[in-house]
């Protein structure tokens, strides 16, 4: 009898099973970590992704802080700011993590998404996980922008006066449009109100549930290599990929190193330059918004120039607008534009390679541009540069198709 | 269920319940989007808060530009100069709307050559029509960079004359928006009310 009461009392297998038959945690942990086999050729571009996750929980911590002290006001927004910088303990350390954080989130997301480019990441059978990436991107992008209204300095209320009136270029119902964004006839403290729940609320959860499905479409096909190789054609007799290593704890030990270098150089800034001359705090924002003056010289901050150089580069308001949009939503279709055979760079032809390499000269010299003023030299070289930003898109099933590739191993290799 | 009573399901029916199951509900997500889609229209707080807004311009200097806020809009009042008021023909080939035809962008008893109602008196918004920067005023002739003064978009070059026209091969589409306005008196000028006087 004792012993019967024993059995059915004592939970068999102890803790982790009583959890485990309610909840699939150890099998959750086998699927995305000890049991997750990436490939074992992996470079230092592959850290990225894991950076991009230690930004977000930076931003993530560092804004729910920062809310604890802000005044989404119009009249109250800025003297919050200065509040949190000069008289809460260690409010500055929070606050220039916070927009040291969002300029760093691109940094990262930029690199993550260049090393897609350079691998073919993008390509069958990752098209889906690309297009959930550039969805982050957008909302990134949305995310990044609304932030930048609640300090109410100058460049925050003429910035957003800007972008937000690019919606009114859409024929019909722009103006209508615009006014439902802002909330009022202008901007004013209602569109400081709602950016403030965008920022902190729905862009935000938004942002986690996208991350979620990105990485469990990401773990359902399996990790891109710099080989380009699909690692899960060559198993071995237990099923494991034979170039595959587990995340855990092989690729984890190898991020933590990432993460110090990445911490190390984030903390840098943050300390030591936090405004970055300009490009990650702009000087005009120091000033409280005036209704009644726009800076001399309103530029975005740096993660949008590209995007933006591309807009004033075009003398006409919709055709400005079209552009703008094309531009940032072009990428989403590299999967269908890139026609090329092989994934990754280290077997395609010099024309791939060099039409990269424009692109990325492309890239930075028209985020170069776009924090110039509107001369009429720089709006000269804007042009050029803006048709070699589309052309690198628009003609890759061309040059994709004609570049002559090398023959992909069968197996992952080393390079040195 | 045996498969007798498989047989037995009418399939039609449940085809039907679904289709009328998701239309209710699709109905139901309509309605409720509204009141949700209406509270980020103007609250009738800042409906209110647009009022008009008077402008005393007695003291106002031939050449002097003022600036008031209407709604939160930058609106500027300028007192043209006689040597201001003569040029504004001199340009009117440069210009993309000479005879403001665009009619959102002014009320009708400012479609005139002067865009205002008294010819002296200029009410626009100081906001460009390409992406709503506050233009700043430059009213210095330069015949060398065939200027003949005006206002400038400091934000991506748009180019605007002395009745706020705006000039050809430039991002912003349209003229300056004149905002309704009227002369209460000879020395008041009442902005966003135009009810009772033209």
């Amino acid at each position: 009898m004792a012993r019967i009461e024993a059995e059915v009392g004592k939970p068999q297998g102890g803790f982790m099973k009583w959890i485990d038959d309610r909840f699939p945690f150890t099998e959750t942990m086998k699927y995305h970590a000890t049991e997750y086999y990436a490939s074992k050729n992996f470079n230092w571009w592959y850290v990225f992704g894991v950076l991009a996750f230690v930004v977000l929980a930076i931003q993530l911590i560092t804004g729910i802080f920062l809310t604890m002290n802000y005044k989404p006001a119009a009249v109250d927004a800025f003297a919050s700011v200065e509040y949190i910088m000069r008289d809460v303990e260690w409010g500055w350390l929070i606050r220039y993590m916070h927009s040291t954080g969002a300029s760093f989130f691109f940094i990262v997301v930029y690199l993550h998404m260049f090393r897609a480019m350079l691998y073919g990441s993008y390509k069958k059978p990752r098209e889906l996980i690309w297009i959930i990436g550039m969805m982050i991107f957008f909302v990134l992008m949305a995310e990044g922008f609304a932030g930048y209204l609640l300090p109410w300095g100058q460049m925050s209320y003429w910035g957003a006066q800007v972008i937000i009136s690019l919606f009114g270029a859409i024929p019909g119902i722009g103006e209508s449009l615009v006014e439902i964004i802002r909330g009022d006839y202008s901007i004013s403290d209602v569109t400081l109100n709602r950016f403030f729940a965008l920022h902190v609320i729905v862009l935000p959860l938004s942002l986690i549930g996208l991350v979620f499905v990105h990485i469990v479409a990401l773990h359902e096909v399996g990790s891109n290599n710099p080989d380009g190789v699909e690692i899960k054609q060559n198993k071995g007799p237990d099923g494991v990929p034979l170039d595959g290593i587990a995340f855990h704890p092989y690729h984890t030990s190898k991020d933590l190193v990432a993460i110090i270098v990445f911490l190390m150089i984030f903390s840098a800034v943050v300390f030591f330059a936090p405004d970055m001359g300009g490009y990650f705090l702009e000087h005009a924002n120091f000033e409280p918004a005036n209704l009644t003056a726009t800076p001399e010289h309103i530029a975005p901050v740096w993660y949008f120039t590209p995007f933006y150089a591309i807009l004033r580069a075009v003398p006409d308001k919709l055709w400005g607008f079209i552009l703008f949009v094309l531009a940032v939503l072009l990428p989403v279709f590299l999967p269908w534009l890139d026609r090329a055979r092989v994934k990754s760079i280290r077997y395609r032809g010099w024309i791939y390679k060099s039409a990269l390499s424009i692109f990325v000269v492309t890239f930075f010299v028209l985020g170069w541009l776009g924090t110039m003023p509107a001369e009429p030299v720089y709006v000269l070289a804007a042009r050029i540069f803006s048709v070699l930003y589309f052309a690198f898109f628009l003609l890759m099933p061309y040059y994709t198709t004609i570049d002559k590739t090398k023959p992909v191993p069968e197996r992952v290799v080393y390079h040195g | 269920m045996n498969e007798d009573d498989v047989d037995r399901i009418d399939r039609n029916r449940r085809h039907f319940l679904t289709v009328a199951t998701a239309v209710t509900g699709a109905v139901g997500v309509g309605f409720v989007a509204v009141p949700f889609l209406s509270s980020l229209k103007p609250s009738a707080r800042a409906q209110a808060l647009g009022a008009p807004v008077e402008v005393p311009i007695g003291s106002m200097l031939p050449g002097e530009l003022v600036r008031v806020l209407w709604r939160g809009r930058l609106v500027f009042v300028l007192r043209r100069s006689d040597e201001m008021l003569a040029r504004l023909p001199e340009s009117l080939g440069e210009l993309r709307d000479p005879n403001s035809e665009v009619i959102e962008q002014q009320p009708d008893y400012t479609a005139n050559e002067t865009r205002s109602v008294k010819p002296e008196y200029l009410v626009v918004e100081g906001s460009c029509t390409h992406l709503g920067c506050a233009p700043l005023e430059d009213f210095e002739v330069r015949p060398a960079e065939n200027w003949g003064g005006g206002f400038f978009c400091p934000c991506h070059g748009s180019k605007f004359d002395l009745a706020g026209r705006v000039y050809k091969g430039v991002p912003a589409p349209t003229n300056l928006r004149v905002p309704p306005h009227r002369f209460v008196r000879d020395d008041l000028i009442l902005i966003g009310q135009d009810t009772g006087a033209a």
